[in-house]
């Protein structure tokens, strides 16, 4: 083998070992490989050599061209790696226990409490309606099968105002106008009502920690041919388990309210006890929740419902109440406090 | 109200049935009982009947006597007692060693010296009534050593129902009702109850009596003379202090006694004091003592009971003191009548006085009721008062009758109200244990209503399933879906735009949902410098500060702003209610749903601030419509608005809201270093205004061309001009335009605008988009807008 060639392996394998970064190593790649390099050099000097010297020679500086490239690419995997490595040692570690940024709004409790409840709802085929505040006596009292001289009437009770209308009090005032808007159809097609309505009410009564002159309530109705009692019982043992997320027994109590009857007072087996009895129940292991009951026939006749032909139920859930007992919430007044102190904590909650 | 189980027990047999279970039972079949039921006398053992044979002075004690008594053994023992009515001869309740009151159980005690082998007890220690001023005498007939407990009624089991849920029963107010719906419930007999027969009476002369006033329904009343007993006897005041009543007089304690059993108040008046009855109201006001000794007012309104033309007592709430049965009263007139529900309703709330009478007329009494509860008046008087002579025959007006009720239904009917099967034996034996009659005729029903249930509660179809269904049990129903067929549920738009905005407001902006209330606070508004706007007002405030409705919830939550200011340096808040305008034209109220939002800093300009908002408003509007919204300058209508950059905001071509900065003098009333700005918009016509939906454009697939122009914008010319200058130049090919950057010094306000040009079919030339932006830069010039010439 010529000199050349193996001074210029020896030179190759020497530098390649003194060799620590890329750039370097490219520039080495040129120096032997390039147009201009030195191996490339050696072709370059082959044609002053006799024709038989070419062959071997020419052999020879392949195999050294061939060595160079495998030793390069091999230092060049070396490098790369270690480069790797540095770039992964250079990474500092972060502190993720670090409070987190996530800036939030809030929802006010009632609307987070009233979605819940909506969605069972829709889920079992219930429309959710909107209604207005102020309403007239005829949709607040008249309709309702509330008699002129009914003490839901009196004036301590009701805000009224100057020009005769009032401040709706319970959210039954727009029962009969859902009767209105849903009964042809039940009566041309036969599609049931199922509607709830959820609203704010107003009591003319002076506040504290337990009362409040306005507060939510949610009405519910559902009206057919051979809507029944059992029926009505099935829907809120149905639907409270679904609220409070637990298997729920109810229980009905008589109760009267002019615009049901038979009415109902709806007691939930207790949700700290279960039953059981505990302090929360006043150990009776039951908490009275709502008033409900099969729709009263003059209601149904009022609403342009004829009661022979159909029945319906109605029940009457106090939202600000399911707020209250959801998030222990202990002073009603705090839910219209506009105080974000205590209401910005109420953050999504499906 | 207190019930005795004893006194039930009077009308209905319920011996072997596990009384507490029962009282459950009423309360989930007819009205709701309290939870402690309390078990009295249960305490109290080993007290007999002793008799007195000595006293003594006790040398040590003015208040202690030494006593030695006689509890029938035939051996004396010695007593040391501090009670002031101790006598030679008199029969009390002896506690003996041994015996029980409550936690303490009888044991030889010293008492200043002396040992005492028992105590002497007075009534209240028995807990049979309130009086402490001494031990309890006790009538001589009562052989010694008797246990009390089987002379008197000293057990009982009480309980207490919930007035409110008797409210639609005016049945239930008497012990006799009740014990009608324990018989119902048990399945056993309702004993009739032990009346006088008035009949025997009736050649006596009639009392002198009239009706004068359609208020007054019925007044049955007779005339009793030589009556002299003074003090009921103990089981008579027993049952009253159990029932939460005290002993007054025997004749006074007698009508309550009558109006806890039948729920028929009654009222004695001395019969030196009413001769003439009449019942009437008076044309013109006056002050009258009642037996409490309160001077009330009485208006012309109110239904007076009177001797001649002087009032006696106030119908149906509470008799006058000058005819009260007093100690020396020998004869009475016994009122047992029937007024106006309704009116005794109103009187009591304008007298604010509700008593036990009044309690129980104004639910509407049966009528019926008055003559068989004198009937047991007399019964009762002359069983306890053994002389007494009745000298009238009973007299009567019946002024108005219910009209009775009969209903007709059948088992189907039954069938699908309640959703399971009842079978028709059960329904028959249930109405009838009710007092209902019942003719059943091939799964036809036809029921007679008994009186006591016609005057209000049941007078129709449905009234009957109750019966039938709370006797029967509800906890007993099988429980069933309905067979209704389901429809997918629509929901309206205002209620689907409302959620996502509230989604949006608090996912995206950061902002807080509160709620407020829907009347102005006028002296909260005041200190922020705003009037309180003239708008309806409620007829019946109780607070002149909250009687005014608000016409929007801007001022409220300027209100909220100002009390959250120790929340955070910046924060915002939003709330969806209900604002009222005026009234329309047929004097119904204007009411609107609307969005509020208020953002406060005290951090971020008052121009980012502002923007912001802008930026809110405009993302509700493109997520929720697809729609941008635009704005128009507004004038300032209300005080808290700043003159400048108040804005309408327009959606499609409506204009739905406002939007401002708040004016400099209510901004520094709320805090000096904040900045305020609001928006408030109408919910229904955002919701009404159709989603524009999303229109895809398919990605160019030739290169787009960029173009930036630099302008140097004079002050009076705004974005919405310079839109203007391209809006009609695109020719299709024009696709996007956006402010990539923006200079501002005093005097130069520059922005760079970048022009995205492509088209679907081609690649553009040069040439084709120059000519745009020539046109473009042409209609610039023509507004003042020039391309700053950057080599100058």
């Amino acid at each position: 083998m010529d000199d050349k060639i193996l001074k210029l392996k020896e030179e190759i394998e020497n530098k390649l070992s003194d060799t620590v970064d890329l750039s370097e190593l490219d520039k080495l790649r040129v120096s032997y490989l390039g147009k201009k390099g030195s191996i490339t050099a050696l072709l370059k000097g082959m044609k002053e050599l006799a024709a038989e010297q070419k062959k071997a020679f020419g052999a020879d500086v392949n195999k050294l061209k061939e060595f160079a490239a495998a030793k390069i690419e091999e230092k060049n995997n070396e490098l790369k790696k270690k480069q790797v490595e540095l770039e992964i040692k250079a990474m500092p570690k972060f502190d993720i226990s670090s409070p987190a940024k996530c800036a939030c709004g809030s929802y006010h409790p009632i609307t987070l409490v009233q979605r819940q409840c909506e969605t069972i709802f829709k889920s079992m085929g219930f429309t959710v309606e909107d209604y207005s505040e102020v309403v007239t006596d005829y949709e607040c009292f008249e309709s309702l099968n509330i008699p002129k001289h009914h003490p839901a009437r009196d004036m301590q009770d009701t805000y009224y105002l100057e020009n005769g209308q009032l401040l709706k009090s319970q959210t039954s005032a727009a029962q009969n106008a859902i009767l209105r808007k849903y009964g042809p159809e039940l009566i041309k097609n036969g599609t049931p009502i199922r509607a709830i309505f959820p609203g704010r009410c107003f009591r003319n009564e002076a506040t504290d920690a337990c009362h409040e002159n306005t507060f939510f309530q949610m009405e519910g109705v559902m009206v057919d041919k051979n809507i029944s009692i059992s029926n009505l019982i099935y829907f809120m043992k149905t639907m409270l388990s679904e609220v409070f997320r637990k298997d729920i027994n109810v229980r009905l109590r008589p109760g009267f309210f002019p615009f049901v009857e038979p009415g109902f007072e709806l007691d939930i087996s207790c949700l700290i006890c279960g039953g059981e009895g505990c302090p929360s129940c006043k150990h009776s292991g039951w908490l009275e929740l709502c008033p409900c009951g099969m729709i009263h026939p003059n209601v149904l006749r009022e609403g342009g419902i004829d009661p022979d032909e159909y029945t319906g139920f109605a029940f009457g859930l106090g939202l600000t109440r399911l707020a209250m007992m959801k998030y222990e919430i202990k002073d009603i007044r705090d839910l219209n406090s506009g105080s974000l102190k205590a209401l910005s904590q109420f953050t999504d909650d499906e | 109200m207190f019930l005795s189980m004893n006194w039930i027990e009077d009308f209905v047999d319920l011996s072997g049935i596990d009384k507490v279970e029962l009282i459950h039972r009423f309360s989930l079949s007819t009205a709701e009982v309290e939870n402690e039921i309390f078990f009295k006398g249960k305490d109290i053992s080993g007290i007999v009947v002793a008799e007195i044979k000595s006293v003594e002075e006790h040398p040590k004690s003015k208040k202690l006597h030494l006593l030695k008594v006689d509890t029938g053994s035939g051996e004396l023992t010695d007593v040391v007692c501090g009670a002031p009515n101790v006598r030679v001869g008199m029969k009390t309740a002896f506690a003996q060693l041994g015996a029980k009151i409550g936690e303490i159980t009888i044991a030889p005690r010293e008492l200043a010296g002396y040992t005492s082998y028992g105590m002497c007890c007075g009534e209240s220690e028995i807990g049979i009534s309130d009086d402490n001023s001494g031990i309890m005498e006790i009538t001589d007939d009562v052989p010694l050593g008797t246990d009390i407990k089987s002379i008197y009624d000293v057990e009982d089991i009480i309980f207490e129902v919930d007035n409110k849920s008797l409210t639609n029963r005016p049945d239930l107010w008497g012990h006799y009702g009740i014990a009608r719906e324990f018989a119902a419930l048990a399945g056993r007999e309702l004993k009739p109850l032990e009346c006088t027969e008035l009949s025997v009476y009736d050649n006596l002369p009639d009392v002198d009596m009239k009706i004068e006033d359609k208020l007054c329904k019925r007044y049955s009343t007779i005339k009793v003379e030589n009556i002299s007993r003074n003090i009921s006897p103990v089981n008579i005041r027993i049952r009253l202090y159990y029932c939460g009543m005290r002993a007054i007089n025997f004749l006074a304690d007698l009508t309550n006694y009558l109006m806890l059993e039948m729920g028929q108040p009654m009222h004695a008046f001395d019969s030196r004091k009413v001769e003439k009855i009449r019942i009437k109201r008076f044309d013109a006001p006056f002050t009258f003592k009642t037996l409490d000794g309160v001077d009330r007012n009485i208006d012309e309104n109110t239904l007076m009971i009177c001797n001649g033309n002087t009032p006696v007592a106030i119908a149906g709430i509470m008799g006058g003191l000058d005819s009260e049965i007093v100690e020396d009263t020998t004869t009475l007139t016994l009122e047992s009548a029937n007024f106006d529900a309704v009116s005794i309703r109103k009187s009591t709330v304008r007298l604010s006085h509700r008593t036990d009478a009044s309690m129980r007329y104004e639910k509407s009494l049966d009528p019926e009721m008055t003559i068989p509860a004198i009937g047991r008046f007399l019964f009762l008087l002359q069983k306890y008062d053994s002389g007494v002579k009745v000298v009238s025959r009973l007299t009567d007006e019946y002024a108005e009758k219910f009209p009775p009720v009969t209903l007709n239904f059948d088992q189907d009917f039954v069938d699908r109200y309640t959703g399971i099967k009842i079978d028709c034996d059960t329904i028959v034996n249930t109405l009838e244990g009710l007092g209902f009659k019942v003719a059943l005729d091939n799964g036809n029903y036809t029921v007679d209503v008994p009186s006591w249930r016609i005057t209000k509660d049941v007078t129709m179809n449905a009234d009957i399933i109750e019966e039938i269904t709370r006797i029967y049990g509800y906890d007993n129903f099988e429980v069933n879906t309905t067979l209704s067929p389901l429809y997918p549920v629509r929901m309206t738009a205002v209620k689907t735009n409302e959620e996502k905005i509230k989604d949006i407001l608090v996912k995206k902006f950061n902002l807080h949902e509160l709620h407020s209330y829907v009347w102005a606070y006028n002296d909260e508004l005041k200190e922020l410098g705003i009037e309180t706007e003239n708008n309806i007002k409620l007829a019946n405030a109780t607070n002149p500060n909250i009687e005014t409705l608000r016409n929007s919830i801007i001022p409220t939550q300027l209100c909220q702003v100002k009390s959250n200011l120790s929340y955070a340096p910046e924060f915002g808040i939003f709330e969806i209610g209900r604002v009222v305008n005026g009234v329309d034209e047929n004097n119904l109220c204007i009411e609107n749903k609307k969005l509020a939002i208020t953002l406060f800093s005290k951090t971020t300009n008052i121009k980012e601030l502002y923007f912001r908002l802008r930026d809110i408003l405009s993302f509700l509007s493109l997520d929720l419509k697809h729609t941008e919204l635009t704005f128009s300058t507004a004038e300032p209508t209300h005080s808290y608005e700043h003159p400048v950059n108040l804005n309408k905001i327009i959606l499609g071509s409506k204009e739905i809201g406002i939007m401002g900065i708040v004016h400099p003098v209510v901004n520094k009333n709320i805090d000096k270093k904040g900045n305020v700005v609001f928006a408030e918009l109408d919910v229904d016509m955002f919701a009404e205004s159709a989603d524009k939906g999303i229109t895809y454009n398919e990605p160019s697939k030739y290169p787009s061309m960029e173009y930036d122009l630099s302008l140097d914008i004079p002050a009076e010319i705004f974005y919405s001009d310079l839109k203007k200058c391209w809006d009609d130049e695109g020719k299709d090919i024009l696709r996007n335009v956006s402010v990539i950057d923006t200079y501002d010094t005093e005097t130069i306000h520059r922005i760079t605008i970048r022009f995205e040009f492509s088209s679907n079919e081609r690649t553009l030339s040069s040439a084709e988009v120059q000519e745009i932006i020539d046109n473009i830069t042409a209609n610039l010039s023509k507004i003042n807008v020039t391309i700053p010439n950057y080599s100058s």
